[in-house]
């Protein structure tokens, strides 16, 4: 009885409250009300672009899948006119 | 009649009026085909991320346009055949695109007109 009552009695050194659940990930595209993504603004695309001038993940941008594929078509059309690179130096 | 949009890049050594000629050129060759310009768009003179045919700038413009599609493979020769245009991309605007186009030309001309 003893041992036990002591085992309750763990003190924890700094309150144990991280919280578990992440940031919920949201499609900014489907949230924003996107119709359609222009391939003339370098300066928007470039936030889903690394920082060697690769497109992002999905997992990490968290965008869904309709909206990666036009984001993705978008960003090789404004690469070939030349308003993005295909190996970005220090883009950011 | 689709709506279609063209950005094309001339070459940076041209002289002012060589650039306004050129883009004249595929205007007139647009309306002879009857087809309907839309909107015609100077960027002038920009820096290429990276260098076309050893160029490093280039002058930008873009033309949109209504047409009949059967043009379009005779307008890609007659860029192919155009020395001065160093590359073009055509792209067909479905309704959403035409609606943004719309919206963003209202945004480009309204702070001039406030600037004025």
């Amino acid at each position: 009885m003893e041992k036990k009552r002591n085992q309750t009695e763990i003190r924890y050194l700094s309150p144990v409250d991280i919280d578990k659940r992440r940031k919920e990930k949201y499609c900014r595209f489907k949230k924003m009300g996107f119709k359609y993504i222009d391939y003339k603004d370098p300066y928007f695309l470039m936030r889903f672009l690394n920082d060697q001038g690769k497109i992002l993940p999905r997992r990490i941008t968290g965008t869904s899948l309709k909206y990666q594929r036009k984001l993705s078509v978008a960003i090789k059309r404004c690469r070939q006119i030349a308003l993005l690179p295909y190996v970005g130096d220090n883009l950011k | 009649m689709n709506h279609y949009e063209t950005v094309f890049i001339m070459n940076p050594v041209l002289s002012e009026d060589q650039v306004k000629e050129t883009v004249k050129r595929y205007t007139a060759y647009l309306k002879k085909n009857k087809a309907e310009i839309v909107s015609e768009e100077n960027w002038g003179l920009k820096k290429l991320r990276y260098p076309i045919a050893k160029k490093k700038s280039g002058f930008y413009c873009l033309i949109e346009y209504k047409a009949n599609g059967v043009i379009l493979s005779e307008m890609d020769v007659e860029f192919k055949r155009d020395e001065t245009v160093l590359r073009w991309l055509t792209v067909k605007l479905d309704k959403f695109a035409t609606e943004y186009a719309v919206r963003r030309r209202t945004r480009l001309n309204e702070p001039k007109k406030s600037a004025e």
